[in-house]
């Protein structure tokens, strides 16, 4: 066998057999489960009467609907708590492992997965959730499925697709100050569009990709979804090893070594062929602040709202018009001029321990300004929250006038009562700028969590290189 | 799953790019439990002009009367235009289910978000990708031509047109077959059970941890 991509390696790993057009039957080591999408697999599997294929494969947790704040109440909202009981009995009847509510082990399915040690390298790793590319960044191949799906790999611990093509994005040189993984991701995304990587494996690789952290890493799997990728992938290395040592779900042992050995083959060898290569100059990376609707509507802190009527596409022109109406902003303005109503620190995309450390060291000693209502800052898990509490980062932000609150997807997607109301603009760590993403009207601005700490400071955007 | 084969249906034109999944079906309505009744909260946020939370009477709502969806001539309407990137954003099946319970079964769009694709698949809804230019011809067609239907003939991968105009299209194989005999995946699947459990076993002994 000729070089091939970590994507080739995980696929081949995998492959139970295959159909003659080229569609595969791969089997799954790890799913992970919550509330949202799991409810009508598991009837479907109760209906049909089949037995789930591999119940010790899988892990559970609620993280959508989950309150932030007076969690000893409970879920105050009857459908949402119906949502997360409806979990807490099916993982019941069937045996599974749920972290519930009051678990200090719950927070956000892709804060945990990685945190617990229950995505390791070279698995195959799915959930009812697009941003199960986030676990990509420890060379496993983990990509989002729909709910027919979550019941298929109830029943057969398999999955029906077909091979993706993979991109390799090769990050050279050295980030500048103030500058993160999550200004990489948008930086991508800005380049190749929300459909640049549909039907591809987008594989992160170059020294800027080596030296960031295992929480970076996440940060820019997590994204590749957004540039349309099912899933992102980052070879797996020290920093990967190094990061899994001793966590719950890992290997221990003699079984350890077996595995590391494994692992450190698990990278793209020399020469492989990819079919799509980008090449980004890490130096040339500036802080990132989105502008519009779609995650691809981004430009840098330094930058204006662009000017629909230079964009000669009319589809796209159109886009741009509508997201300026909604977004209720004026073309050419500096993005440095835009005030903000509130902020939001968390999400499967930032709500890990470095991200709140980021945070905090720009609200050190500061406050939030007089102009932002709300300033919320939601740890990824009641881990990172504990590990925050211990370096007394929760202290920093309480005293900057930042929320400390309780783990959860919270405003991200606003299922819970985190969100925003009509018309309020907020500085958000999160993934998605959507219409109504935030709550019904509400206008996202993507960021890094210095980018979010500093607006939430200044009260508009600010250049968080710049301080 | 429901069959597909033949479709005589008429189409409504959504231009615009980037329809993602929060715009399909709005978070709110994720909480259910059940897999249908989505349809009447399809496109919540366009549709209305007040705020939608499940459990509302949606017929007492005020409608937003400029959305495509509320207009007389596009009542009963069975095929979805849109434009590229359509159903990107999250994994949520709602999205299929919603499109599928309003009375939609075609999507023609140029590009689908991957998840998306594929989860209408599952669900006995038949995407198909034109090129731009197609697209942009049927989009014209049909604001010109009220009552404008396609056939679309997923045996022959054809859409007609009543100009006569006969548009290809490409699907895999594979999910041609399921969709054609309304075929259930896991019922697929199951027939072969001796080889997942060979694969499990050899699996194991190659990687142990992952069994521990």
């Amino acid at each position: 066998m000729g070089a091939q991509t970590l994507y080739d390696k995980l696929w081949n790993s995998h492959v139970v057999r295959q159909e003659a057009d080229g569609t595969a039957l791969i089997y799954i080591d790890r799913h992970l489960v919550h509330e949202v999408t799991s409810p009508q697999a598991f009837e479907g599997l109760k209906l049909s009467g089949r037995k789930m294929w591999r119940t010790s494969s899988i892990l559970a947790v609620a993280d959508h609907n989950v309150p932030t704040s007076g969690r000893a109440q409970g879920i105050a909202d009857p459908v949402s708590r119906l949502q997360v009981e409806t979990l807490d009995s099916n993982c019941a009847e069937f045996g599974v492992n749920e972290f519930k509510m009051s678990d200090v082990r719950q927070g956000v399915v892709h804060v945990i997965g990685a945190e617990q040690g229950a995505t390791l390298p070279g698995m195959t790793v799915v959930c009812g959730d697009s941003h199960t590319s986030t676990h990509g960044a420890f060379g496993a191949l983990a990509f989002g499925i729909g709910t027919s799906e979550v019941e298929h790999v109830m029943a057969t611990q398999c999955l029906l697709i077909k091979k993706s093509r993979v991109m390799q994005v090769v990050v050279d040189g050295v980030l500048g100050k103030g500058v993160s993984a999550k200004d990489i991701a948008l930086a991508v995304i800005g380049k190749i569009g929300t459909a640049g990587g549909t039907g591809y494996a987008i594989e992160f690789a170059g020294n800027a990709i080596r030296a960031l952290s295992m929480e970076g890493r996440m940060t820019l799997c997590n994204m590749a979804i957004e540039a349309g990728a099912r899933a992102g992938m980052v070879a797996a290395d020290e920093t990967t090893i190094n990061y899994l040592k001793g966590r719950p779900f890992a290997p221990q042992g003699e079984l350890w070594g077996k595995a590391v050995a494994y692992w450190n083959t698990l990278h793209s060898d020399d020469g492989a062929k990819f079919d799509q290569v980008l090449e980004i100059d890490a130096a040339g990376i500036r802080p990132q602040v989105t502008w519009g609707t779609s995650p691809e509507m981004v430009v840098t802190v330094d930058g204006c709202v662009p000017d629909p009527a230079a964009i000669s596409d009319a589809v796209k022109r159109e886009g741009a018009e509508r997201a300026l109406n909604y977004m209720g902003l004026v073309a050419n303005t500096p993005i440095t001029e835009i005030n903000i109503d509130k902020v939001f620190i968390g999400s499967c995309t930032n709500g890990r321990i470095e991200d709140m450390r980021a945070a905090a060291e720009v609200a050190r000693g500061k406050h939030v300004a007089a102009n932002v209502q709300l300033a919320i800052v939601v740890p990824g898990s009641g881990l990172v929250k504990l590990q925050a509490e211990q370096e007394g980062l929760d202290k920093i932000f309480i005293a900057a006038g930042f929320e400390w609150r309780d783990p959860g997807c919270s405003m991200c997607l606003a299922m819970n009562d985190d969100r925003l109301s009509p018309g309020e603009r907020c500085a958000s760590t999160s993934n998605r700028n959507f219409e109504g993403r935030q709550g019904p009207g509400g206008r996202t601005h993507l960021v890094s969590p210095a980018m979010a700490a500093a607006a939430a400071v200044a009260g508009h955007f600010v250049d968080v290189s710049a301080i | 799953m429901h069959k597909f084969s033949l479709l005589d249906g008429l189409v409504v034109p959504l231009d615009r790019a980037n329809v993602d999944t929060d715009a399909l079906i709005p978070k709110q309505f994720l909480k259910s439990i059940k897999r249908s009744g989505f349809g009447p909260n399809l496109f919540d946020e366009w549709r209305y002009l007040d705020h939608g939370e499940p459990g509302m009477d949606n017929s007492k709502r005020p409608l937003n009367l400029d959305f495509v969806l509320n207009k007389p001539r596009y009542q009963g309407g069975q095929i979805l235009l849109a434009r590229e990137n359509f159903g990107c954003g999250s994994s949520r099946e709602h999205a299929p289910w919603a499109l599928e319970d309003y009375g939609f079964r075609v999507i023609i769009a140029t590009s689908f978000a991957d998840i998306f694709f594929n989860n209408c698949f599952k669900n006995g809804l038949l995407p198909i990708r034109l090129d731009a230019e197609k697209l942009d011809a049927l989009f014209k067609s049909v604001e010109a031509n009220v009552g404008y239907k396609l056939k679309i003939d997923l045996e022959q991968q054809t859409i007609s047109a009543p100009d006569g105009t006969v548009y290809k299209f490409e699907v895999e194989a594979f999910r041609k077959h399921c969709l054609l005999n309304g075929l259930d995946d896991i019922g697929l699947t199951l027939q072969h059970v001796g080889k997942i459990k060979a694969f499990e076993t050899k699996h194991h002994a190659e990687q142990p941890w992952l069994f521990a």
